[in-house]
């Protein structure tokens, strides 16, 4: 039934094919195709490193109705290869909008497509998995075997150590106090930054190949390493770098896939899920205290629960109740420990920003104890 | 959970008036099967028999009993439950609760308060004490004065400029709030305010008139565990009641950081109260920055949270109910997903628009404006995958005369109106926001003008522009497919094209074009989902497999209505239970979201759709298979929304199950309807039609006043009345639209006399009537609007005979299936019949309370071919029960400025209350103490009636005095009591002049009641107006027919205020204890 198509369209590595209209850069855009099930914050998403090289269908189906502003930015540029959606709204309203998604999207060339039935795609991706796909922003004159073909072939972040594309190229300092953080930037968001400045840190943002020895020289109070995107044993040589950090028995926070990198500098396995977790509404039970927090989650892989060497004194902190998998880690004397969650939100709830009040805590009465100084 | 809760009493939320209706009837009976699941007995407790919750296998045991103190004290003296649960039947269990538990009750009993403790509560309801505490947590509240006195308000305003919000304290619907713009309103509704507030306490407030409106549904556990269930913005700005906006879920125009603000705001604040259960958060938002202020919080399940349960597919007061005896979120299973527990948040992947449905359709004279205080009587609830696709669908569920947007106001003509339309808050600005649009007015101005956010006028827009393309293009599959996702209807596209609708339709067959049925699954397809809940759209992939086997789709009420209320859910229900017995798969189409009809585990599969004849048609098409007659349709309980459908669906084809479509048809057309009658010779009062003034007043004259007039086709402009002369006659007709537009009008001789009203299943065969009501009120006031009393306890066996007769000869020559209810009245010793109705009818949930008969069960099973006998049953009148019940109408008046208290054929209740005894006058005592309407010996009641009624109400004037009431009366009636030397106070007519004057009296709170029977000259109709006005606002009982207030004061007489207090099973069994 032609009449119904637009001539934007997705098409998937297994050959499932799904038609809309274009409505950002006119252009084809290779990736993974996964869903988020964030009702708010279609720019934060765009804008989150750990979506790189993802085509994201966003559930939620009306997109674009508080535009965008720069306020909202979650890093120096948008990430993801290219949007889904199934009623994009291109007159904004908001106090704060400075512009159409549209137009941000047209300006920073990334394609977008709208009139898609998502939640059919998103069904089909719950029961296949996430996989290759091929945004293709006009299909006018191209044959549907073509199309199949180079949606088979497509780049996937998986295929490569994405962390690099999103990592910062040189160190930078961010807010200012007693306590001195050293940021891992794997593809840090702004508002976990956001959320160490409000609390009166120093954060050091390094690159994520940064070598050991001048994280050390920096004397760091605690170190952070940040999410980022794809495959955490893609991640060379952070995985190395965060073993050290273990060794050295300083202050850790992993969050995301600082989380992964951690299990695996410990000797965890990490493997990738299905389709994902990735929206606002993942509730995590600290096995601890037996509490259930509403998390934000965004990450395709997943620490293997059976891995964690709980020999060492290593122990699996939370589970995420709906599928049981390994949301936290932590350890019985040393002060570290990892969420798999974005505890900073954006988007999504903010009711997990006391995990950085628990990591800096770790951090003051180990000054306290004067022990900062080991390092 | 120390000791473990073994015996819970459930509290329901009474009659339906405005501003608590089904959304209780729905938590209540979600309640009590979550705790059932527990293995925990549950008693309930509710004076309103239209309700599921009362049915005797919802709960371990069911009173239908009034809900005052006194009669919970007793309940829990005999049922001994160790807990009470008190927020889920709305403000009107909440408030006993508080009283139960300040009088003590509930610790002599030792009986435990389940859920959200009692100060948490006060600390929400008490305005003051909810300041406090948002300031210590430091959320934002906005500047205002708790006040006691007009004295008080004054000293405020010195202060703080006009215009004020007032809102008074322990109130629901914002009953006696108001905005005040100037000293005049602020004193008339800082008074009313007060009187309206338990505890005389009312809020003066800095006015955020034109700030986003948002509510947040939040849920907190024993554990501190807390979760948002969703948040909804109200498309009508700040200054709209919540109850009385378009409602929209998820928010539409608020950003990540403005959602997760006022979520984290919302969480601190269950928090910081300690609610364990549900809560409702109402904030208001600055459009132009983050500030905001929060507006109320509800700790308990409410309207909100009904409509959230509705639009998210997650149960609240299942949930709260689990919490509220003990289980931790992370406990208790999403009955959804059944792999997720209830401890996460869901997930949305379509948009939700309530619309509220309001009652300006009865009262013409009703203030149509909206305010801080709620007006609606129900809403409509509309899914979709676009906001624009949902409103139009939302639209088409209102039933009323504006069927889709393209409607306008004739009025609108002129552009003054129009733009006042725009900007004043009424039941028509949806429209008029189109209208202006669509002559072109700019999208900003509108928003503006209106403070609708510029998103929604958007919105609006483009259902505009699409307007314009359908009726200046040629309709193509392209276009035709276009607008059916903008959520046209075919109607609506056939007018723009001036083709029929039929045209329409096979075109888009012929294109392949026809809805989808998605699913609503809390999580946005994330996970497999077991629910059988679904929506229609037009996309690509279909999720509902038509179901297998033998099925039959029920059609539901729409949108509670004066004239359609709960009453029809509760049929609508029971059907789906009966089906499911018979082995046929039950399938529920309805589009009311408070009701339990729409609750996804009352039928095998629930369509939240429409109740129009395209939505309800591509249902059973798609459930046939694609073919249109294939799946059987049941129109006999969702009231006159289904049986509209009898023609239209016929016409497709569709199998109608029980008394088919010309039987339906014979009782709905008049003329049909007369030869019927005449025909098997059942007398109907005589009557004529006329379109001419001339033959009407020669009709009336041959037909004798007083006459009974009614378009026979009502477009709007005045319904029925009843009319006492010539000049009456001439004035309603020239005020008639439907008369002016040359549609007749019928005019009937009014029968005074006794009427009454039987309910009767037929199988074709036999014909059982379970009972006979019959009404207090001679037939004039409506029979909605009238105190039916089960058995008829005043007619004579020839009468009786003659009842059961006629309604077995009618049933059975109209061949009738199922369900029918008729009407009729005994005048000078001779049967009429007033109406038949070829369904199910308001008193099937009385009757089958009253007398223990599963009425609809029966009805079903005969429609499905199980003969009366089959089940065991006989034709003829059922065995009396040793039992009088008494219905009692309810209404809601105080919430409707303008609105003419006086009963007349024209029905005005909204709700019903039952009292049941061994006796009449204990049962109807009760039925008095249920609806709020008691009058208590030594009070002070002002009497001022119709010459008519002077004479034969002496004697009740002398039992009054002599129980010891002080008596106030109009000059004619004074003289009257004088004469016949009893004390009276005089007050006069003559407003101002002379004091007391008449109001005065009932204003100052001198009168406790009021009794004020209209008399014919239009004088009398005036002053009358103005008591009886006076009375509602006051909130004291207000009688406006003489036979009511006979019965009342021998009530009270006779039943010297005791009466029994069971189980209702008990009534109908010969021995009983009562306590
Ligand atoms: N300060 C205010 N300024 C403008 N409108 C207000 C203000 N406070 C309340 N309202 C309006 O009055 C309505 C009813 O107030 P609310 O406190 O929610 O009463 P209720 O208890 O009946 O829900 C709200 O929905 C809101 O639209
Ligand atoms: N001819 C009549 N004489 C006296 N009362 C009447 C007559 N016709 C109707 N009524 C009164 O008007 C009420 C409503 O009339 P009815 O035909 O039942 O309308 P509805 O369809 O609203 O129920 C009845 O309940 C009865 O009290
Ligand atoms: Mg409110
Ligand atoms: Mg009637």
């Amino acid at each position: 039934m032609s009449f119904r198509n637009g001539n934007a369209a997705v098409v998937l590595e297994d050959g499932r094919m799904f038609n809309g209209v274009s409505f950002g850069a006119d252009r084809d855009a290779e990736g993974e195709v996964v869903f988020t099930t964030s009702m708010t914050g279609y720019q934060e998403v765009a804008t989150d490193p750990s979506f790189r090289g993802q085509i994201v269908c966003m559930t939620y189906p009306i997109i674009g109705n508080y535009g965008v502003t720069h306020d909202d930015e979650q890093s120096r540029q948008p990430w993801i290869s290219g949007m889904i959606v199934r009623d994009y709204n291109d007159v904004p309203s908001n106090w704060r909008s400075e512009r159409s998604l549209a137009a941000y999207f047209r300006a920073h060339d990334i394609p977008a497509i709208s009139g898609v039935d998502t939640r059919a795609l998103t069904r089909h991706i719950r029961t296949i998995g996430a996989m290759r796909g091929l945004l293709v922003a006009s299909v006018d004159g191209r044959s549907p075997e073509a199309l199949r073909e180079r949606a088979r072939n497509a780049w996937s972040p998986s295929d490569a150590n994405v962390v690099a594309d999103v990592s910062s190229d040189e160190q930078r300092v961010v807010g200012s106090g007693d306590l001195h953080v050293v940021l891992l930037d794997c593809g840090v968001k702004e508002n976990i930054l956001e959320s160490l400045r409000r609390r009166g840190v120093h954060v050091t943002v390094v690159p994520f190949d940064t070598p050991i020895e001048d994280i050390r020289a920096l004397k760091p109070d605690g170190v952070l390493t940040s999410p980022g995107p794809g495959d955490p044993e893609n991640a060379d040589p952070a995985i190395e770098t965060v073993r050290a950090v273990v060794d050295d028995g300083v202050p850790y926070l992993g969050v995301c896939l600082g989380h992964q990198l951690l299990a695996l500098a410990i000797g965890a396995s990490t493997s990738k899920l299905k389709f994902g977790h990735r929206g606002g509404n993942h509730p995590v039970m600290d096995l601890e205290s037996g509490r259930v927090y509403v998390t934000a989650q965004n990450h395709g892989y997943q620490v293997d629960s059976g891995s964690v060497p709980t020999g060492d004194g290593w122990r699996v902190s939370q589970v995420n109740l709906n599928d049981g998998s390994v949301e936290g880690l932590a350890h019985a004397e040393l002060p570290i420990f990892s969420v798999q969650y974005h505890p900073e939100g954006s988007p999504g709830p903010q009711d997990n920003q006391y995990v950085f009040d628990r990591f800096l805590d770790l951090l003051r009465d180990r000054k306290r104890r004067g022990e900062g100084e080991r390092v | 959970m120390s000791d473990r809760i073994q015996r819970v009493l459930v509290i329901g939320s009474g009659p339906i008036v405005i501003g608590q209706a089904a959304e209780f009837d729905y938590a209540g009976t979600q309640a009590c099967r979550a705790l059932r699941e527990e293995g925990i007995e549950t008693i309930l407790v509710n004076s309103n028999p239209a309700t599921i919750m009362t049915d005797e296998d919802v709960a371990d045991v069911v009173y239908v009993e009034p809900l005052i103190p006194e009669v919970l004290r007793r309940i829990i003296l005999r049922e001994k439950p160790d807990g009470l649960l008190p927020t889920l039947g709305g403000q009107t269990a909440l408030n006993l609760a508080v009283q139960l538990s300040e009088m003590g009750i509930l610790d002599q009993y030792n009986v435990k308060l389940l859920g959200t403790p009692l100060d948490a509560i006060r600390k929400a309801e008490d305005r003051e004490l909810f300041k406090n505490l948002l300031g210590e947590i430091d959320e934002p509240v906005v500047e205002s004065a708790i006040i006691n006195s007009l004295g008080d308000a004054r000293d405020f305003v010195e202060t703080s400029p006009l215009p004020l919000i007032v809102r008074p304290a322990y109130t629901l619907g914002g009953t006696g709030g108001g905005v005040a713009r100037t000293l005049q309103e602020l004193d008339d509704i800082v008074s009313g305010g007060l009187a309206a507030s338990p505890i005389h306490q009312v809020l003066l407030e800095r006015s955020l008139l034109g700030w986003k409106e948002i509510e947040y549904e939040v849920i907190r556990d024993g554990a501190d565990n807390v979760i948002t269930v969703c948040n909804m913005e109200n498309l009508d700005p700040m200054g709209v009641h919540t109850g009385d906006s378009i409602v929209v879920a998820p928010s539409q125009t608020l950003s990540d950081r403005e959602y997760q603000m006022l979520r984290s705001s919302a969480i601190k604040i269950i928090r910081a109260l300690g609610i364990e259960g549900g809560c409702n958060v109402q904030y208001a938002l600055d459009p132009d920055s983050f500030q905001y202020y929060v507006i109320e919080v509800n700790p308990r399940v409410s309207r909100s949270s009904a409509l959230a349960s509705k639009a998210t597919g997650y149960p609240i007061a299942r949930v709260a109910a689990k919490i509220a005896i003990g289980k931790r979120l992370d406990e208790i299973r999403n009955s959804v997903t059944e792999q997720t527990t209830a401890a996460f948040e869901p997930a949305l992947d379509y948009c939700v628009v309530k619309l509220p449905r309001w009652p300006f359709d009865k009262f013409r004279r009703a203030d149509r404006t909206l305010g801080t205080q709620m007006k609606a009587t129900g809403e409509v609830m509309a899914i979709d995958r676009s906001f624009a696709a949902a409103l139009q669908k939302a639209v088409r569920s209102l039933e009323t005369d504006a069927p889709d947007l393209l409607w306008e106001n004739p009025a609108w003509s002129d552009p003054e109106r129009l733009a006042l339309d725009v900007r004043v808050a009424s039941d028509e600005r949806l429209w008029a926001l189109a209208a202006s649009l669509r002559r072109g007015a700019n999208e900003c101005d509108v928003s503006r003008q209106s403070g609708v956010d510029r998103w929604f006028i958007r919105e609006l827009e483009q259902i505009v522009a699409m307007e314009r393309r359908i009726s200046e293009n040629e309709v193509d599959d392209a276009l035709l497919w276009q607008s059916k996702r903008l959520g046209f209807s075919d109607a609506q596209i056939a007018k723009l094209t001036g083709r029929e609708e039929s045209d329409v339709r096979e075109q888009r067959y012929r294109a392949g074009i026809t809805p989808v049925y998605k699913m609503v699954d809390t999580c946005a397809a994330e996970f497999e989902a077991a629910t059988p809940y679904y929506y229609s759209t037009y996309e690509e992939e279909n999720e509902a497999e038509p179901l297998p086997g033998p099925k039959a789709v029920v059609i539901g009420s729409g949108p509670i209505r004066i004239g359609q209320g709960i009453e029809f859910d509760y049929c609508s229900v029971q059907a789906a239970h009966a089906l499911d017995a018979a082995g046929t798969r039950s399938i529920m189409i309805n589009s009311n979201p408070e009701t339990v009809s729409t609750d996804f585990d009352t039928s095998d599969r629930l369509y939240f759709e429409s109740l129009d004849a395209e939505s309800v048609g591509e249902i059973l098409r798609h459930e046939g298979g694609g073919v249109d007659d294939q799946v059987p349709v049941i129109l006999q309980f969702g009231g006159q929304t289904a049986i509209n459908l009898a023609s239209p669906l016929s016409r497709r084809g569709v199998p109608v199950l029980g008394s088919s479509v010309d039987t339906i048809d014979l009782a709905e057309d008049r003329e049909r309807f007369e030869a019927f009658l005449t025909r098997i010779g059942i007398p109907q009062p005589p009557g004529t039609a006329v379109t001419t003034l001339e033959a009407a007043l020669e009709a009336a004259d041959k037909l004798g006043y007083p006459i009974l007039v009614r378009p026979s086709y009502v477009l709007g402009g005045r319904a029925m009345e009843v009319v006492h002369s010539a000049d009456f006659l001439a004035r309603y007709l020239a005020s008639s639209v439907d008369f002016r537009r040359g549609f007749p009008i019928l005019i009937d001789q009014y029968l005074e006399g006794k009427e009454v009203e039987v309910d009767a299943i037929s199988d074709g065969v036999d014909v059982l009537i379970p009972g006979i009501m019959e009404h207090i009120e001679r037939a004039g006031v409506h029979s909605g609007d009238s105190y039916a009393v089960y058995p008829g306890l005043n007619l004579f066996p020839t009468e009786v005979q003659r009842i059961v007769e006629y309604t077995t000869r009618i049933a059975l020559e109209m061949k009738v299936i199922g369900l029918v209810n008729i009407q009729y009245v005994i005048h000078s010793g001779r049967l009429y019949v007033l109406e038949v109705n070829p369904r199910g009818s308001r008193t099937v949930p009385f009757l089958s309370k009253a007398t223990g008969v599963p009425i609809i069960e029966i009805a079903t099973h005969a429609m499905l071919g199980k003969s009366l006998r089959e089940q065991g049953y006989s034709g003829g009148l059922a065995a009396r029960q040793p039992l009088v019940a008494v219905k009692a109408p309810v209404f809601s008046m105080a919430k409707l400025r303008g609105v003419e208290p006086n009963l007349g054929p024209e029905m005005k209740s909204t709700g019903e209350a039952m009292g049941i005894d061994r006796e009449f006058p204990s049962a109807f005592y009760k039925a008095l103490l249920a609806s709020g309407l008691s009058l208590n010996a030594r009070s002070s009641i002002m009497v001022s009636l119709a010459d008519r009624d002077k004479p034969d109400s002496l004697p009740m004037i002398e039992q009054l005095i002599r129980m010891g009431c002080r008596v106030y009366a109009t000059e004619g009636t004074a003289q009257m009591i004088e004469r016949a030397g009893m004390p009276v106070q005089m007050v006069t007519k003559r407003i101002g002049q002379g004091s007391p004057d008449m109001l005065d009296v009932i204003l100052d709170g001198i009168v406790h009641g009021v009794i004020n029977t209209p008399g014919p000259a239009e004088k009398e109709v005036l002053d009358g107006f103005q008591i009886r006005r006076a009375a509602v606002e006051k909130g004291i009982p207000c009688i406006t027919s003489i036979d009511t207030a006979r019965a009342v004061v021998e009530a009270m007489r006779q039943s010297a205020g005791a009466y029994t207090v069971q189980p209702l099973p008990l009534y109908r069994s010969k021995v009983s204890v009562s306590y």
